[in-house]
């Protein structure tokens, strides 16, 4: 057992922290969640893919640099080390993109990978309805056959980013008649500008304009649009689902360098006098790391040949908890400027935390609530009978 | 980086734990509370022969160590089966006359490592670091004690009350100097004070673990099994959602734990600040399991006669065993890594 990285590894974090030195903006972007910060964003992927950084885990021939595991990892410390702007194209590169790996063809991998890697298409996820959140086998919205595709009808709801992105990737019923809610669907992409999409933005608790909800009257898709096998769509999105959740959507890196700036916020702020905050301040660190190093083991047993699978659940609790007690602890740290948003002209330069608070209030909700995630804990990996659930 | 139990790792767990289960551990738990030590000493001495104390003592001392991780890994063991006894303490000394014995007189190495590696004799240990008590002083074969300033190194002479602990299979006492034999003394000591106390802290957080996985093990069978309401009480979501949580806090503090194991195994400059990470969430998710274990149990987990009682007992005195919550916090935040 140890935590030695190769020299090859090590040169690799150091190219990675040479170029980001070199390229991050001067200056933070303007909030991904609006009009003006998603083309900035747009921008950095932009950026990012010329060098190929954009999705260092992938095959070179999709604009990869066919990275390790390992060196994702480091990857990522680097880039939330060095404060590198959020990630526009976060969805389709965590989500779509290992599904299309798993169950795409080479055809859609070969057409739609590398426009996500350059930010030239920007996906959001159409899963959610109004009435399928929790119990997302419940979904309703359809799928109909026509002579060379589909045509798509309902309403998704809750979609991240959808209201500045360009295709969007769901599930849609596609067999009313099928035995079991979860059999009867497909999975398939859409563009967001298509005859009979219409977008509604609507503000999340900060008020940003990203998020939206679908409506969908006769959206035709075209075979080739169609992921895995018509009626076998709750399989991929599994998958997908278990990435979400699992290493790819909060990647260590994130918190171990939160919990970097909120030691030197503490050490600014506070003072080792107030041992309550003191102790809070302690636990985030201790918290980051345990996260780093659960991560390592599991990377370690991924290099090694094993695979984690409701495991994952344990990750998704943890950040998101995590999440929420580092920004908690910041502005409590911050006294009476607590309340201000990251824009007011008294809020620390090193800003971020008002912001990343709101933010991280979703974590336990979406990806999976807690709840459910915890049900997945207690039945999975500790063997506990099933509820009344399902 | 293979940040991973090697096979040989992963069995040398398994095999305590087999060797455990049979001895019928518990039995021996009551026994030593009960004042009689003669179960224990039998345990400690296959213990011993299993190699455990072996891993602390450095091999020109008839040891194997030190080994972290392997120390690690039977201390996960000897947690997860309540053994009683100065485990922590045996193998603090050791690294205390063992560790620097460049600086140390090695005499006192030469006399005492040999038999603490073999299970002869079982030491107590007292240092500043660690409070004003030694375990089980009154079974103890020497009780080893630093002075404060950390200059001079002693056995103790005797020692006052025998005072009980929550966990009453842990007998604690302030031990006396005064007519000791004085083994070493220096600015050295000083030095090997605070390696040896990073030792016993770290043995406490994986032992701390193991208490705290036996407790969620017996609770989940407990759930599985108890019937209220014509249904298994483990199908309940708020039961379920409480070992859930029991089992997240475990979960992440047993890589702490290996993380601190490799930290002491380099001698790294941040090993103070790991070992002190993973004995606040060692500590912390083994108090957790031991309050969610006893309310899915109901009154019967409340039962001194019930089993699980010697593991809810034990998880609240690790704690403050080798460093409270506090001080290891502040010591996270004093690394020089920050
Ligand atoms: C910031 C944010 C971004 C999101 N982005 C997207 C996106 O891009 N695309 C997308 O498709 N969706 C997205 N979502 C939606 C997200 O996936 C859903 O919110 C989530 O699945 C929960 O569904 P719901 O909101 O309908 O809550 P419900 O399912 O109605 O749940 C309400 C409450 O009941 C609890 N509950 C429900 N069922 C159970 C049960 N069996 N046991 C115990 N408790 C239960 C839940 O845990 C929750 O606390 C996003 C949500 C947020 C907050």
């Amino acid at each position: 057992m140890d935590l030695d990285f190769t020299a090859a590894e090590d040169a690799f974090r150091a190219e990675a922290r040479d170029w980001l030195a070199a390229h991050i903006p001067a200056s933070p972007l303007p909030s991904l969640e609006t009009a003006e910060g998603f083309a900035a964003h747009r921008a950095w992927e932009r950026t990012l893919s010329a060098d190929r950084w954009s999705v260092v885990s992938w095959p070179a021939r999709h604009g990869g640099r066919d990275a390790s595991i390992l060196q994702w990892l480091i990857f990522e410390e680097e880039y939330f080390a060095a404060g590198a702007p959020g990630r526009v194209s976060q969805n389709g590169i965590n989500l779509l993109a290992p599904t299309l790996f798993e169950h795409g063809t080479p055809e859609q991998c070969g057409r739609i990978l590398p426009a996500m890697a350059s930010g030239e298409v920007i996906w959001a996820q159409a899963w959610s309805e109004p009435e399928s959140g929790s119990d997302l086998a419940s979904l309703r919205s359809t799928a109909t056959r026509t002579a060379d595709g589909w045509l798509l009808n309902g309403q998704k709801a809750w979609s991240s980013r959808a209201a500045f992105a360009d295709r969007a990737f769901g599930l849609f019923r596609s067999d009313p008649d099928a035995d079991r809610p979860h059999r009867g669907l497909t999975y398939l992409m859409f563009p967001l500008d298509a005859d009979g999409v219409t977008v509604r933005p609507v503000g999340r608790l900060d008020g940003k304009p990203a998020f939206a909800e679908l409506f969908l009257d006769d959206v035709f898709v075209p075979d080739a649009d169609v992921i895995g096998e018509p009626g076998c769509g709750w399989q991929a999105a599994m998958s997908t689902a278990g990435n979400e959740r699992g290493l790819t959507l909060r990647s260590p890196g994130r918190f171990t360098a939160a919990a970097e700036r909120l030691t030197a916020l503490w050490r600014a702020e506070a003072g080792p006098d107030d041992t309550t905050l003191r102790d809070r301040v302690a636990d985030a660190v201790i918290r980051s790391r345990a996260y780093q190093l659960f991560t390592y083991a599991n990377a370690s047993r991924i290099a090694a040949g094993g695979s984690i699978g409701a495991e994952s659940s344990l990750n998704k609790v943890f950040w998101s908890e995590l999440d929420i007690g580092l920004h908690e602890t910041a502005l409590d740290l911050l006294g009476p400027r607590g309340e201000l948003s990251d824009e007011a002209a008294d809020a620390p330069a090193e800003g971020g935390w008002a912001d990343g608070y709101i933010f991280s209030l979703a974590g336990p909700i979406y990806a999976g609530t807690n709840e459910i995630q915890r049900d997945i804990i207690a039945e999975r990996l500790l063997g506990l009978p099933k509820g009344r659930r399902s | 980086m293979k940040f991973l139990l090697d096979d040989e790792q992963a069995e040398f767990g398994r095999t305590l734990d087999r060797m455990l289960t049979s001895a019928g551990a518990p039995a021996a738990v009551r026994a030593w509370g009960g004042g009689d030590t003669g179960p224990g000493r039998a345990l400690w001495k296959r213990i011993a022969d299993a190699g455990v104390f072996a891993l602390a003592v450095p091999e020109e001392y008839e040891g194997m160590g030190p080994l972290p991780v392997e120390l690690a890994v039977s201390f996960i063991e000897l947690g997860r089966h309540a053994v009683p006894g100065p485990l922590v303490e045996t193998v603090a000394a050791a690294v205390l006359l063992g560790g620097p014995a460049e600086c140390l007189d090695t005499s006192a190495a030469q006399r005492w490592l040999p038999r603490l590696a073999s299970g002869q004799a079982m030491a107590s240990l007292a240092m500043p670091a660690g409070g004003p008590y030694a375990l089980d002083m009154d079974t103890a074969d020497v009780t080893f004690v630093v002075g404060q300033g950390e200059t001079e190194l002693h056995t103790a002479s005797g020692h006052g009350t025998v005072q009980p602990s929550i966990d009453p299979a842990r007998r604690l006492a302030v031990p006396h100097i005064a007519g000791g034999v004085p083994l070493v003394s220096g600015a050295d000591v000083g030095a090997a004070t605070r390696t040896a106390a990073d030792w016993a802290a770290f043995a406490t957080a994986a032992q701390a673990l193991g208490v705290g996985l036996a407790l969620v093990e017996r609770t989940v069978a407990y759930a599985k099994q108890r019937t209220q309401f014509s249904t298994t009480i483990g199908a309940f979501q708020a039961v379920k959602h409480r070992l859930a949580d029991a089992l997240i806090g475990l979960e992440f503090a047993r890589p702490l734990v290996h993380g601190a194991a490799v930290a002491l195994a380099g001698k790294s400059p941040d090993a103070g600040a790991e070992v002190a990470a993973a004995k606040v969430a060692a500590g912390d998710a083994a108090y957790a399991a031991a309050r969610t274990a006893l309310q899915l149990h109901g009154a019967i987990g409340y039962t001194a006669e019930y089993d699980l009682s010697l593991w809810i007992r034990k998880a609240r005195a690790l704690r403050s065993a080798w460093g409270s919550p506090s001080a290891c916090r502040a010591r996270v935040l004093a690394a020089p890594g920050g």
